[in-house]
């Protein structure tokens, strides 16, 4: 388990920071269900972080605490060096935590720019009567966010598909959208819930490729939950592996995969 | 030109003028169910509480006079000064918005991801608790809204148009208060559309009408979304409240214009800005015209009270979700 948090230079040259999110003692209850059961782990500035495991095991309700959808019963989130006060889900967005979601939560009715654009809501400082009457600062300011949007939208490859309606895409490209109004925010920690899930091997390969790519280039921590086992340990730096609502493992993609409760937790035991 | 010809065309543009006051009503119902999918009952009544504040304020009248005398055994009733217009109008914008944070902080905060049909039932709650505090804070007797709107029919336009015709035509008759509540509704419909195109806030509504659990990701604060969009409901609610005022008089028949918006949206689609006017204006044409035409020569006339009815129970046969609503898709 990685304590110390001196920071260090990755074999492909990435920095690798102090910790960004401190979370201890998490624990989680849904009336008498025990979701998530005293966990503590941490995310480093500028790594990718994977929280693995089988299902049920607890790891969406774990990113719900993280981005603020859930409150837990018991335990502490520290942010940045200073302990987190209860908050709601757009407080925590506005702290510059983006993120995705397993089921896919675009806004269907709205331009796949449009949808982009929604994450600089936090970007846009002038006021609502400048706005309207496209006043000069205003509109100077409105340039600005779809340049960093159109930057987006050709780092992921999506310029074909700017003006389509976000119901009208296939499920592949939804969650690249998805993905992108996350980045317009330009947040310091991204999570990403099951950003492969449903994809075939070409696209499983482009998402990779983007997510290394928006860690490498734009420097961004990530926290991702993932199923398919080898997509994790190239991806990421460190994993947690959860298992009814407990942690497991935690630690660099080989110290986990020799791990011997993790393999009992995905191969299956013999009780004896 | 015939005569009669330029009378029907002197019918369709009262019909249009009329249908403008339709769709300002209208247009409350479509803000508020396009961003939060609540059937907004009470928007009759809160244009007719607005209509009440703006009058009351402008008389100098105490709120709650009857309440305060009764309990106190005083004989207050007026602050013996009179509001000017506009200080008045703003005033009684702060009323709106005021009741806008009470309305989400006392009833929907409590009913988020409940039932369309309780959200409705709770308006229906709403418009009589609204009604029931207007007539306590401003008493229940008919008002005049001196705004300073023109009234009576437009002699330029009489003047300028009776040379149409022959002898038999004396111009077109079109009441300046409805050229007015034209300009006002025309200049608010465009001003709303600006705010929803073209602002953070704006952006921020359509996009908690689309996706809740999205918004909140992006930082979008649900609640104040929600004030905002009652808030501007209210400001429909007052103009729509002024102008209908200004022509019959602040009275509690006032609140039953909802009614006539119930057509109106069945027409342009709960959820459609434009269609809230276009449902207003062909419902306005359509109910003058089809007076002018069959109502009155054949049918023994005041078919105005049900046309609009008739044509709505046309469209949900034929067209359920309206000229520009959102197209209902059921996926097996």
């Amino acid at each position: 388990m990685t304590t110390d948090a001196t920071p260090y230079v990755t074999e492909d040259g990435r920095q690798i920071g102090g910790v960004m999110m401190d979370l201890r003692d998490i624990t989680l209850r849904f009336g008498g269900v025990e979701a998530i059961k005293s966990i503590s782990f941490d995310i480093r500035e500028g790594e990718i972080r994977a929280i693995i495991g089988p299902n049920g095991a607890g790891k969406s309700s774990m990113l719900n605490v993280i981005s603020g959808f859930y409150k837990p019963q018991e335990g502490e989130v520290h942010f940045r060096g200073k302990k987190r006060p209860p908050m709601k889900p757009y407080q925590v967005a506005r702290q510059g935590v983006a993120r995705t979601f397993q089921n896919i939560a675009l806004f269907e009715g709205m331009s796949v720019l449009d949808n982009i654009m929604t994450g600089r809501m936090g970007h846009i400082k002038s006021n609502m009567l400048a706005q309207a009457i496209w006043s000069g600062k205003a509109q100077r300011e409105e340039n600005e966010n779809r340049e960093a949007v159109e930057r987006i939208i050709d780092f992921l490859e999506i310029q074909a598909i700017r003006k389509t309606p976000v119901g009208r895409l296939p499920y592949g490209l939804k969650k690249r959208v998805e993905l992108a109004r996350a980045l317009a925010a330009e947040p310091d920690l991204l999570l990403l819930d099951e950003p492969m899930a449903g994809m075939n091997v070409e696209e499983k390969e482009d998402m990779s490729r983007f997510i290394l790519d928006v860690n490498d280039e734009f420097g961004t921590t990530i926290a991702l939950i993932e199923h398919d086992m080898g997509v994790v340990m190239d991806l990421s730096d460190r994993v947690v592996v959860m298992d009814y609502g407990r942690k497991i493992g935690d630690g660099t993609p080989d110290e986990v995969r020799n791990n011997q409760e993790v393999i009992d937790a995905y191969l299956g035991v013999a009780h004896d | 030109m015939s005569a009669d010809f330029l009378y029907g065309i002197e019918v369709i543009i009262n019909g249009l003028m009329a249908g403008v006051l339709y769709a300002l009503v209208a247009l409350g119902f479509v803000l508020i169910y396009k961003a939060s999918g609540i059937f907004n009952y009470a928007q009759g009544v809160m244009a007719l509480f607005s209509a009440l504040t703006l009058a009351g304020i402008m008389s100098g009248q105490v709120p709650f006079a009857h309440l305060i005398n009764a309990i106190f055994g005083t004989e207050i009733h007026h602050f013996g000064w009179n509001v000017p217009v506009l200080a008045a109008i703003i005033l009684t914008l702060i009323v709106m918005v005021i009741f806008a944070w009470c309305v989400q902080r006392f009833v929907f905060r409590h009913l988020v991801g409940q039932e369309p049909i309780i959200l409705f039932m709770a308006t229906i709650g709403l418009a009589y608790f609204l009604e029931g505090v207007g007539d306590l804070m401003w008493g229940s007797d008919i008002k005049t809204l001196a705004v300073g709107l023109p009234q009576g029919g437009s002699l330029w336009v009489e003047d300028a148009t009776s040379g149409l015709g022959g002898d038999d035509f004396y111009g077109f008759f079109i009441d300046k208060l409805d050229m007015v509540a034209t300009v006002v509704a025309i200049i608010l419909v465009a001003g709303l559309i600006a705010f929803s195109q073209y602002t953070k806030q704006g952006r921020a509504m359509r996009a908690v009408a689309d996706d809740h659990q999205a918004a909140l990701s992006v930082g979008i604060s649900l609640n104040f979304i929600w004030v905002l969009v009652w808030s501007l409901a209210g400001l429909v609610a007052l103009v729509a409240g002024i102008m209908w005022g200004a022509k019959s008089g602040v009275q509690f028949s006032l609140s039953l214009i909802a009614l006539k918006a119930l057509p109106v949206l069945m027409l342009g689609g709960f959820t459609s800005i434009p269609g809230a006017i276009v449902g207003g204006l062909i419902i306005g044409v359509g109910e003058k015209l089809f007076e002018y035409l069959i109502g009155a020569p054949f049918l023994g006339g005041a078919t105005e009270n049900w046309f609009a009815y008739v044509l709505a129970l046309l469209f949900l046969v034929f067209r359920p979700q309206g000229l520009f609503g959102e197209r209902i898709i059921e996926r097996v």
